[in-house]
């Protein structure tokens, strides 16, 4: 009401406010602990300096890091049913997806964007694990089938970034049938010629690396990612015994015969440049494609 | 109900004289047990239907196969790596037709249980569902897969040898066969080991199945972080059979016998092969190319429709 209340307390507030600001600056390392400056951290691509651990990434940022000079056109995502079986845990999920989407300023999971890498053009669908898990429910299906099928009408090369927990419970038995959605979504692009390519970034379980994680003419893993079908938890408690070292790790899988790569998160944009090149060549999707992009953009 | 039962059977075993009385008393009794039955199973609760789907004498494939197959002759094995028992499948006939007939199998005894490892599959049993379907459709031979899985195993050796590909390639076989594939959800249609076998051109699903994303108990341990509150999650996930087909997943409910198929397994398995005989009917006339355009279409409508 005076003076002190009106001018001096905000800024106050505002000086206060300052000394919060280092705290997001650095962050420690969640394998090693190392404290990490957030501009070193930034430079490295979100890979810790010290043991190579790769921390999650926002579906954006991914996204950006793989387009040449970090130019790309985002897609908008179809509109999909929202909370359809109106489920209510503790929560009701409808909160929970308002929640999400202002914490992240994203609609729902995933992010469709299309760009060119290495001067190739591409379609990438990337999931965002800060969106609820990065959970698969119809908004997510839906959104993927789009992708695959702008990439059928591109000519282009579909890309899949999965980091997510597998399939939205909220969403119950619709969630599941997104299994064999995203599946038909990754057979238009099969029988269209195109490749299809996945990243597998930390985590890949549940319900979407049984659907359309798994199935990619090559399949790319981050170092260090858990992969699998089931929760590591949830094996223990089945066969009360203590998993091997490096279960359900990218390293694993890979030895295991589930992966072609591993591939370091500096070296996943030339690697996918190559594997363009060389697919493209036959599948006539890259130049042509780019050709068709300027054209229709 | 276990009362009521009680009494008519004492009361059975006194008209064995041929009293009148008793004979008519026989009649009210057991009428009394049917209408408290059909009330009874008319409104059971999700967390109820979830118990009905898991009896023990609830009929399995063995018991369906058995009475509804005629020159069964199972086939085994993946030709990667082994056989497993939570997936049986083979050629036989129905009502006269040749089929390929495939599910888990829960077993009916507990050494058998054991042996079926409980109907959670490994990687091999979706793959050897692979491979029949796969063998199905170069015979031009129709698809059957009865689905009874609390899920895929979740173990060491199943993660190893990829049982998310393999529930993956399972669902993407199911989708691409070019030959008719009609699935049944007979009691437990549990998330990815369920659908790996499951996305046919007609689902059918017994009246007191339920088929889920995730067990009640999974999911209330992690929304409600107590498996404790199983029922709360049971009711939330809708996952009985008329939430089924109003959300537009499966396309027909199989009736079950009064009191669940394990009061009468007979009649129960006798339903399902009417309905599955009448689903393959209306598909047999289609061609390989129109069937796998209409299963995918199926899906992709999937999802578009809410409870409202």
């Amino acid at each position: 009401m005076n003076w002190l209340s009106n001018l001096v307390r905000p800024k106050l507030r505002a000086l206060v406010r300052k000394t919060d600001v280092p705290d997001n600056l650095w962050t420690n390392c969640p394998s090693c602990g190392q404290m990490l400056y957030h501009r070193d951290l930034e430079a490295n691509l979100h890979v810790c300096s010290k043991c190579g651990h790769h921390l999650r990434l926002r579906a954006h940022k991914r996204i950006e890091m793989l387009f040449d000079e970090g130019r790309f056109e985002t897609v908008a995502t179809p509109e999909a049913l929202v909370d359809p079986l109106r489920f209510r845990d503790r929560k009701r999920y409808g909160e929970r997806l308002r929640d999400a989407q202002a914490a992240t300023g994203m609609a729902d999971a995933i992010v469709l964007a299309e760009g060119t890498i290495g001067g190739h053009i591409a379609v990438i669908a990337a999931l965002d694990f800060e969106f609820m898990g990065g959970s698969m429910g119809v908004a997510v299906g839906n959104a993927f089938l789009a992708g695959a099928r702008l990439a059928v009408r591109r000519r282009a090369p579909f890309i899949a970034i999965s980091s997510s927990g597998g399939a939205r419970m909220q969403e119950g038995i619709l969630a599941l049938m997104q299994l064999p959605r995203t599946v038909i979504a990754v057979q238009e692009v099969r029988e269209a010629g195109l490749p299809y390519i996945t990243v597998l970034a930390d985590p890949t379980t549940g319900g979407v690396s049984a659907s359309f994680a798994m199935l990619g003419d090559i399949a790319i893993a981050e170092p260090g990612a858990v992969i699998g079908f089931a929760g590591a938890r949830v094996i223990e408690e089945t066969i009360r015994q203590t998993l091997p070292d490096g279960f359900q790790r990218s390293e694993y899988l890979h030895e295991h015969g589930m992966l072609d790569l591993v591939v370091p998160r500096s070296e996943l944009k030339p690697t996918l440049a190559r594997l363009l090149r060389l697919l493209g060549e036959s599948s006539g999707a890259s130049s042509e494609g780019a050709a068709r992009l300027a054209a229709d953009p | 109900m276990a009362e009521l039962e009680a009494r008519l059977e004492e009361l059975r075993h006194l008209s064995g004289g041929g009293d009148i009385d008793v004979v008519e008393e026989v009649g009210r009794v057991q009428s009394r047990i049917d209408r408290q039955l059909r009330q009874t199973y008319a409104k059971l609760s999700a967390w109820q239907k979830v118990q009905v789907a898991r009896h023990p004498e609830r009929p399995h494939f063995g018991d369906y196969v058995g009475t509804l197959v005629e020159d069964w002759t199972p086939l085994a094995g993946d030709r990667l790596y082994g056989d497993d028992s939570a997936i049986l499948g083979g050629l036989g006939r129905l009502r006269g037709r040749t089929i390929v007939i495939m599910g888990h199998e829960k077993g009916a005894s507990t050494e058998m249980r054991v042996k079926h490892n409980f109907g959670m599959a490994h990687p091999e049993g979706y793959r050897k569902a692979r491979r029949l379907m796969r063998m199905a459709e170069r015979f031009r031979l129709p698809v059957i897969t009865l689905v009874d899985t609390p899920g895929a195993f979740p173990g060491i050796g199943a993660e190893e040898r990829g049982q998310a590909e393999a529930i993956a390639r399972s669902i993407d076989t199911c989708l691409g066969v070019r030959t008719p594939l009609v699935s049944a959800i007979i009691g437990e249609g549990g998330s990815g080991g369920a659908i790996a076998l499951a996305a046919g051109d007609a689902v059918l699903m017994l009246e007191h199945a339920v088929y889920s994303v995730i067990s009640p108990e999974g999911c209330a341990s992690i929304l409600w972080r107590s498996a404790d509150q199983a029922q709360l999650a049971a009711e939330a996930l809708r996952l009985t059979a008329q939430d089924m087909q109003k959300l537009g997943v499966i396309d027909e409910i199989v009736p079950e016998p009064l009191g669940g198929a394990h009061r009468e397994p007979k009649t129960a398995i006798e339903a399902l092969g009417d309905a599955l005989d009448g689903a393959l009917s209306r598909l047999a006339h289609l061609d390989g190319a129109v069937l796998v355009a209409r299963r995918r279409e199926k899906y992709l409508q999937m999802g578009q429709k809410g409870l409202g």
